[in-house]
């Protein structure tokens, strides 16, 4: 639902269901409601295993640290991990701007930026976790 | 075309006078707990895994970084704004399967959450410290 709550103007002329939708806002589309949960539960379930494996076993040297992250199914779980939590940042950064950042220039401008940003973020995981 | 129903509540959006009820508290707090996350967590986390797996000498100077108190500081905020909206999070998933919708349960949830991130930020920053 659109959170200005104001009609778009000259919106079409499909039909009143169609005049009516107005697809800005948070929490519009199941899609976005579900991705957001299913990455939710990926983190909690990563973050939970983590700290059961890892925390008692503290503190860590470098080679023991390593080793936690050297064989691959670690490395793809902490990558599953970045992935929901790039995709669940974009999700609730664009669910912030929508609701608060009215000029469209402007908030499309900021959603590219962080679009970029959760990017870069990605690639730079991946390398950091392949890099030995 | 549908006339639009132009409505001429009155509104109330001054944030000083506006007392928010509890379950609005965590909901404000998940948001600005998620927005820090974004905006200083991500990059913190993967700077962190950077250094600490790259090398020896990096290892120990970002373990050597971590014991700075203002970036114990800064270490607390996302500690507790991981642990904040992980907690509200879950809640926010029971109220998915409409567990706790009843306003007296989710007031309850609410202190809760709000309780045990406290708690659970404390007893890790104790660890930490």
């Amino acid at each position: 639902m659109g959170h200005s709550g104001k009609p778009i103007p000259n919106a079409g002329s499909g039909g009143d269901a169609v005049v009516n939708r107005i697809a800005v806002g948070a929490h519009y589309g199941l899609k976005d409601w579900l991705v957001q949960r299913v990455s939710a539960i990926v983190m909690a379930v990563y973050s939970v295993g983590f700290a059961v494996c890892v925390l008692p076993r503290m503190p860590y040297g470098f080679d023991s640290w390593r080793a936690l992250f050297a064989p691959a199914w670690s490395k793809i779980a902490a990558l599953l991990f970045i992935a929901a939590l790039l995709v669940h940042a974009w999700i609730g950064v664009r669910d912030i701007f929508m609701d608060y950042i009215k000029p469209m220039g402007v908030r499309l401008t900021l959603q590219i930026g962080v679009i970029l940003a959760l990017l870069v973020y990605g690639l730079w995981a991946i390398t950091i976790l392949w890099s030995f | 075309m549908a006339t639009p129903v132009v409505k001429s509540r009155p509104k109330n959006l001054n944030l000083l006078t506006i007392r928010l009820p509890l379950p609005g508290i965590v909901s404000i707090f998940h948001r600005i707990s998620g927005a820090l996350l974004f905006l200083l967590g991500i990059p913190f986390l993967l700077a962190m895994l950077q250094g600490s797996l790259a090398n020896a000498e990096s290892f120990s100077h970002w373990g050597a970084l971590l014991t700075a108190p203002l970036v114990k500081l800064v270490l607390f905020v996302l500690l507790w704004s991981f642990i904040h909206h992980f907690c509200a999070g879950i809640r926010f998933l029971l109220l998915d399967i409409h567990v706790g919708v009843k306003i007296d349960a989710a007031r309850k949830s609410s202190l809760w959450v709000i309780v045990v991130s406290l708690f659970l930020t404390l007893v890790a920053g104790v660890m930490l410290w």
